[in-house]
């Protein structure tokens, strides 16, 4: 699932290490969802979007807003 | 990498599993061979090393459940899927062969080497499929 996670992270200076200790994750984990490899259960999709202060749906796009061009 | 708690629990448990198995596996070896146990002394000692690779099993289980990071506790499920579908299917395959009379009698607690080998397939098919990232 594509989304801003790294660019959210960017923004901070956060390394990818420092995002999985705020989230208690394992870097490993963070690359994934960064990379679209891994989709991250709801609780985790809520610890991050509160993480940066944000909707879920402003961190994650839909895939399918995403395949009808809604986005 | 960071290794969690869970794994490192994992990790002890399974050493000790390992040890245990080891000092039963001798100890009914050299019981056996020198006819030293008979009647429900020798089951028991005979179960013995089967009783530490399950153990194995439960410490696998154990850390499924014990894992709080759901993205590695996910390649762990994989792996196992991988082991159990790998350990099943060659000793189905080795079964009909078997009662065909096309290879000889393997015994039963090979399945279990082949589920501990399934586990490093299954660790190579996450290498290449969701793979393990260094760069940050």
């Amino acid at each position: 699932m594509e989304n801003r996670l790294r660019v959210l992270r960017a923004e901070r200076s956060w390394s990818q290490q420092d995002l999985a200790e705020r989230l208690e994750v394992s870097r490993q984990s963070v690359n994934a969802i960064e990379t679209g490899k891994y989709d991250p259960s709801l609780p985790l999709a809520f610890r991050i979007a509160e993480l940066f202060d944000r909707t879920i749906e402003e961190i994650f796009t839909s895939p399918s807003r995403r395949s009808s061009g809604a986005i | 990498m960071t290794v969690s708690p869970a794994l490192r629990s994992y990790n002890k448990r399974v050493l000790w599993l390992s040890l245990a198995y080891g000092v039963f596996l001798l100890t009914a070896v050299y019981g056996f061979k020198h006819h030293l146990v008979s009647g429900p002394v020798a089951i028991v000692l005979a179960l013995l090393p089967a009783l530490a690779i399950i153990g194995i099993f439960a410490a696998v289980g154990r850390y499924l459940v014990e894992e709080q990071d759901e993205y590695v506790r996910m390649l762990m499920v994989r792996q196992t899927l991988w082991a159990s579908g790998f350990a099943l299917s060659v000793a189905t395959a080795w079964g009909f062969l078997e009662s065909f009379d096309v290879v000889g009698h393997v015994e039963s607690y090979y399945i279990a080497i082949l589920w501990f080998g399934g586990l490093g397939l299954g660790s190579c098919m996450n290498r290449l499929t969701v793979g393990r990232p260094e760069a940050a």
